[in-house]
């Protein structure tokens, strides 16, 4: 059997903290097992530090010192033969300060985040800005004006997920309105939380938009309350207010999974009408089919800024239109790079 | 200062954390992690607060006989017993396994289990052909459904590949075109949360 050279290359990792050292090789078939040894002399004595099968071709040592210099070198054994590869090295780990490989993330939010900045800016001098009409969150306030005509309460849902999640962020921002309203005409709103951390944030929310409007008096503390934070529990509980409450709005904004559909049906059986909104995009196809009105992932985040209608925060909602039309743009071009190969372009977003 | 503070933490924690993403020096990934771990700290204190709201507003209801107060003594006997169990015996006791096992897995899965009726519910009034593109849904709908048994392959056998196509093609680009603007979205919030200029998840002045 013929036996190739076994190619061997060491690297300091590079993007990580300087704990570890890439060591790559290149050998021909024939190979069963590839030992690798490392030293911190090259002429001294070498240590095994990995034993890789006749697949692998590359080992990442973490059991190194930083700034210190290590030599490398591989021994390919068959069952007949061994051979060995030249020493390579010295290679000494370094710290890196800077992900290199991530640096088009950085570049994609500097630029987003210089657009949105610079409309929040026109916005701040006076421009007055269009944006789109969002059907759902103009039929919020209808939906608290039926309910209140109809004597019955209010029950928003704001996800099953804790206050570290985006989605559960925004829709507190969207709690913060619908409290005012429901304040403002003195229907009762229930929140029922899956998380405890998620209640206290709601409850003080709920108090400060009822202090905003005048209304202290209209705050109840209980009606805000901790369910459980097992997902099909806390389910059947909120089923359970839906059908002994009759709530005549819903609202469930925030992140949910399979409890979407169990919640909007039951809400549609009681006769509610019903708003929901996600960001999670398995979920929508069902908020959509059982809901009068579905907030579409982005227009979840959007919500707060559209309801405040102040031209500061209506200002990030131009600039992150205008990133999308620039994310648009870079994915037409992904597309034509990938026809023509153009792989300079495509490399780019390489952040491996 | 009652505001200001809050967003002076927001802002310097928020901005390190988007820095540690792209330093990959030990002492940021360690910093990133401690604060992390500050987070999950503050989180197991919270449990508590949950569990007394829980009780405080069943006991509340007992008290005041209101609407199906009986229920709230099933909750508060079962809470009593878990947490006697779970006190008592650990994690690991048999008696805490069993009521686990027995109740609350069960129980779990009657509810998961509803979803099959409410797909059939909601399915029946979504794929209602009353406007061009409901009559699309429907068409693939049908077609993902008859192509996802073994019938469908009997009556055509490109069946399968023609849902194969709908749902890595049309489907995908959808499911992608939400999840780009999703993700617009989440950093135009995140700026503004931590520049301050969205305000109101703090509950007071925006």
């Amino acid at each position: 059997m013929i036996v190739g050279q076994i190619e061997l290359r060491v690297c300091d990792t590079p993007n990580d903290d300087g704990s570890s050292i890439t060591v790559e090789w290149n050998a021909g078939p024939g190979y069963r097992i590839f030992e690798i040894l490392r030293s911190t002399e090259p002429d001294g004595d070498f240590e095994k530090v990995y034993e890789a099968g006749a697949g692998e071709t590359i080992f990442i040592d973490s059991d190194v010192k930083l700034g210190k210099n290590y030599f490398y070198k591989i021994v390919g054994r068959n069952d007949s033969f061994v051979t060995n590869s030249q020493v390579a090295g010295p290679v000494r780990p370094e710290v890196q300060y800077f992900n290199l490989a991530r640096l088009p993330v950085l570049v994609c939010i500097i630029v987003l985040f210089a657009i949105i900045i610079l409309y929040i800016t026109r916005a701040k001098s006076g421009e007055k800005l269009f944006v789109r009409k969002i059907p759902a969150l103009k039929a919020i306030e209808e939906a608290i004006g039926r309910a209140t005509e109809m004597g019955k309460p209010v029950l928003y849902v704001p996800g099953i997920m804790d206050i570290d999640d985006p989605q559960t962020i925004a829709s507190m921002s969207i709690l913060s309105r619908v409290a005012e309203k429901t304040a403002e005409y003195g229907t009762s709103l229930y929140v029922p939380t899956s998380k405890s951390m998620a209640m206290t944030m709601a409850q003080q929310i709920v108090k400060e938009s009822a202090t905003r409007v005048g209304r202290p008096d209209w705050y109840n503390p209980d009606n805000i309350r901790y369910i459980t934070d097992d997902q099909f529990a806390y389910v059947s509980a909120v089923d359970g207010i839906m059908l002994r409450e009759r709530p005549a709005t819903n609202f469930y904004l925030g992140t949910f999974y399979a409890e979407s559909l169990i919640l909007a049906e039951t809400g549609h059986s009681t006769g509610a009408i019903q708003i929901a909104g996600t960001a999670m995009p398995d979920q929508l196809p069902f908020f959509v089919a059982a809901c009068d009105f579905t907030l579409l992932g982005e227009e979840l985040y959007a919500a707060s800024a559209y309801l405040s209608q102040e031209p500061v925060q209506l200002g990030s909602l131009k600039g992150q239109d205008l990133g999308k039309l620039l994310f648009i743009s870079v994915i037409v071009i992904g597309v034509l790079s990938q026809i023509f190969n153009w792989h300079f372009f495509i490399n780019l977003f390489n952040i491996e | 200062m009652k505001t200001i503070l809050p967003l002076i933490i927001v802002f310097c924690c928020g901005f390190y954390m988007l820095a540690t993403f792209f330093i990959p020096a030990r002492f940021s990934q360690t910093s990133s992690q401690t604060l992390q771990n500050w987070y999950l700290g503050v989180m197991a204190f919270f449990v508590f607060i949950g569990i007394f709201n829980l009780i405080k507003i069943n006991v509340d209801k007992i008290q005041r006989k209101l609407r199906d107060w009986q229920y709230s003594i099933i909750l508060l006997t079962f809470l009593g017993v878990m947490l006697g169990a779970g006190f008592i015996g650990g994690r690991d006791s048999k008696v805490f396994l069993y009521l686990f096992e027995n109740f609350q897995v069960p129980l779990g899965a009657t509810m998961f289990s509803l979803l099959a009726f409410f797909v059939a519910s909601a399915s029946f009034r979504a794929f209602r052909a009353k406007t061009p593109e409901a009559t699309l849904l429907l068409i693939a709908a049908v077609i993902v459904m008859i192509g996802r048994i073994p019938i469908g392959y009997l009556i055509w056998h490109k069946f399968p590949d023609l849902v194969e196509w709908i749902m890595q093609v049309p489907n995908t680009a959808a499911k992608r075109g939400i999840l780009f603007g999703i993700d617009l979205g989440l950093i135009s919030m995140a700026l503004r949360v931590l520049l301050g200029i969205e305000r109101s998840y703090m509950g007071g002045e925006r």
